[in-house]
């Protein structure tokens, strides 16, 4: 943890953070049946902003950030992704998935596909993109990722830190204007955790929208303009890496840093 | 480390296993012979196929093939088989009473299947799909007969009505659903009013067709393999539909329809279908209208094994995890694309043992429509035995139906197990 903690943070000149507001949630709850997951969200995230989204297991994260591209649906409030609002509409929902990428846990590459095929497949069938032209942007993104030689392998026969490296490639060949990582390291073994930091520190720099649900501290130091920490499905404290964890506010986020930096 | 005296500085080959552990004899003593138990079943075994050998070769072996009648044989030597019987009426297991001059187009109609089904089993040859598209049609005209523009007209009304969709999508309409909704009223307009008359002005124009055969003239192999390959063609993508049908969630009353509808048909046996089609049909139908038997058949076997397909291709959508609908939803495909692009693949991936076993079991139930008085190879043998002649005759029909039987599953079998092998993606 603390080796990372020195490094120097990104390179944040060649970043423009624009004021413009690409997600708006205001007063957002969400339940499941009688359980009320989320309360009375509200937070706006910039254009090239990137957040790290802490806080307990069960506190509710996979589930906002899930909101944010309609995997979970909300109840009340109001969730407004690049202008446009989330409603039962399919065609605005639709619309906001192919613009929002995602990340899972457990990388969810289709298995049937070679890599190359998980990374044209969504270019090809939503964006109507030439197939030669999708497999040139799949190249382009794996190489990014660094993986061009395993492009016609299949997902089992690649390594976890491999697939879920593929994984962020093929959301980012739909080139996203917003990207959601979902514990993206949690189910990988340590020496796999570095070459997925690694490419995600390289998005950031590049000026990618992020918000990653994420227990890697050093990570949310290096990269982070903002860290959120949430319990019981509210947004309990949020500020700037420096002060967030050299200040904290409320006892249940120092509680939370005592735990997870093991002090 | 510098105290050790003496290092090896190349590996040595391993030396080969003794004799007694490799090879056949190394083979037959770990597989056979490890233990006393296994020794004695391993004895046992070849005692007993010894024994059906030493019965059934020489019965076989020394069989007549050119007797007359089943006394005939009997009076040469009653202790081998009579295989003359197939050497009479081996027409009549293969095409039922199809006229003989005209035994020419079920054979064809055969070689035809064949090479129809070629293109979807080897994804090498798809770029010759247009000819298992077009098969359908072209087996119909060949076996019932008839002129060749009553048939071909349903494709032309079908091209035509496929083409309006796309003209109307691109040039004029913008919006999908109208397009097609046009596409399709123009397409019953077509039928309903101007493919009749088109049809007999094309056969007057050029006058193509076959000598008409009735479907009761229908049998042997011939009508097992329609029966059976229609059915398993057309009982698929309603599988498929119905386990989409059963899986949904947002549509409850789809979902209790397909429910209903598979409960229903697994809990009645094949049988009760098969009667209500030949018999009871026909009171409720008007009077005096022609429904095919053999389509009221293939209609109901479809049905029948669509519900078991549906039950299959479900076990196969719930083996597909919950991250692969999140991952494609989350590129933003569509419901229908995720399942024709994701979830069906893998799915069916899943099911292809299951989805094959409905293929062969629908296949042998078609020996069912004997009982309806259809006369397939098991009818026939019954046909066969009435006659003075082979009455008592029973081994050697059986084994011959039987044996046809068994090439076309073990074929299916045998293909399933290429394709399991072919489409495993992981290590
Ligand atoms: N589909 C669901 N149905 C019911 N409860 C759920 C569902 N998904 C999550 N939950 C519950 O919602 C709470 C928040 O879950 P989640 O957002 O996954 O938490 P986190 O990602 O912070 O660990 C948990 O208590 C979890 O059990
Ligand atoms: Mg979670």
């Amino acid at each position: 943890m603390s080796e990372l903690d020195e490094k120097k943070k990104i390179d944040r000149t060649k970043v423009n953070l624009t004021e413009e507001v690409v997600i708006h949630i205001s007063e957002m709850n969400k339940w499941f049946g009688s359980f009320h997951v989320l309360r009375d969200i509200n937070l706006e995230v910039r254009r090239g902003e990137r957040i790290v989204v802490c806080g307990p297991s069960g506190s509710g994260k996979s589930t906002l950030i899930r909101c944010i591209n309609r995997l979970e649906e909300h109840q009340k409030g109001k969730i407004i992704v690049d202008g446009t609002e989330l409603t039962t509409d399919l065609k605005n929902i639709d619309k906001i998935r192919s613009e929002v990428g995602m990340v899972f846990q457990h990388f969810n590459l289709f298995p049937h596909l070679t890599t190359l095929e998980n990374c044209t497949l969504a270019p090809v069938w939503v964006r109507e993109t030439p197939k030669l032209e999708a497999e040139e942007i799949a190249m382009e993104m794996l190489e990014k990722v660094k993986i061009p030689e395993q492009a016609h392998k299949f997902p089992g026969q690649l390594s976890g830190g491999q697939q879920q490296r593929v994984a962020i490639a093929r959301s980012l060949c739909m080139k996203p204007r917003i990207m959601l990582f979902d514990e993206v390291t949690s189910a990988l073994d340590p020496e796999m955790i570095k070459e997925v930091l690694d490419t995600m520190i390289q998005l950031a720099e590049e000026g990618m929208t992020m918000i990653c649900v994420t227990h890697e501290m050093g990570f949310a130091r290096q990269v982070a303009d903002r860290v959120i920490f949430m319990d019981d499905g509210q947004i309990v404290e949020q500020n700037e890496p420096e002060s967030f964890f050299n200040d904290p506010k409320s006892d249940r986020t120092k509680l939370f840093l005592s735990q997870i930096l093991g002090h | 480390m510098s105290n050790i005296a003496f290092v090896r500085k190349k590996e040595i080959a391993p030396s080969p296993p003794p004799i007694t552990e490799v090879g056949i004899i190394g083979w037959i003593k770990q597989n056979l012979f490890s233990g006393w138990w296994n020794s004695f079943l391993t004895l046992f075994c070849l005692y007993f196929l010894f024994m059906l050998a030493a019965e059934f070769f020489p019965w076989a072996w020394g069989g007549h093939w050119h007797t007359k009648s089943l006394r005939e044989c009997l009076d040469l030597d009653p202790n081998v088989a009579c295989f003359s019987v197939l050497t009479a009426r081996w027409k009549q297991l293969l095409f039922g009473l199809y006229p003989a001059e005209e035994y020419w187009r079920p054979t064809l109609t055969f070689f035809l299947l064949i090479l129809s089904i070629i293109p979807i089993l080897f994804p090498r040859f798809i770029r010759f799909f247009w000819f298992s598209l077009i098969y359908p049609g072209l087996a119909l005209w060949l076996l019932w007969g008839g002129s060749f523009w009553s048939v071909a007209i349903v494709y032309i009304g079908m091209s035509l009505g496929v083409a309006s969709y796309f003209m109307l999508n691109q040039r004029l309409i913008k919006s999908s659903p109208m397009a097609l909704l046009l596409a399709l009223f123009l397409t019953v307009i077509f039928f309903l009013f101007i493919s009749d008359g088109m049809a007999d002005l094309l056969g007057d124009l050029v006058p193509l067709s076959l000598p008409f055969v009735e479907s009761l003239k229908f049998g042997g192999f011939t009508l097992s393999l329609i029966v059976g390959v229609t059915g398993i063609v057309a009982s698929f993508p309603i599988g498929i539909l119905l386990a989409l049908g059963r899986q949904s969630k947002n549509l409850p009353l789809v979902k209790m329809i397909c429910v209903g509808f598979i409960e229903f048909i697994r809990g009645v046996p094949l049988i009760t279908l098969l009667f209500v089609a030949s018999v009871l049909l026909n009171y409720f139908l008007p009077p005096g209208t022609n429904f095919d038997i053999v389509l009221r058949v293939i209609i109901m076997v479809t049905l029948f094994s669509a519900a078991y397909m549906a039950e299959v291709i479900r076990g196969g959508l719930a083996g597909v995890t919950i991250g692969q609908h999140e991952a494609s939803a989350s590129l933003g495909l569509t419901y229908w694309q995720s399942q024709r692009l994701i979830i069906m693949p893998q799915a069916l991936k899943i099911s292809i043992p299951g989805i094959v076993n409905t293929f062969i079991g629908l296949f042998k139930d078609t020996t069912l429509v004997s009982i309806i008085s259809l006369r397939d190879p098991v009818g026939l043998a019954s046909t066969i035995r009435a006659d003075a002649k082979w009455n008592g005759i029973y081994w050697e029909l059986y084994i011959a139906i039987g044996l046809m039987f068994f090439i076309f599953c073990f074929g299916m079998s045998k293909y399933s197990q290429y394709l399991e092998k072919k489409l495993k993606t992981d290590n």
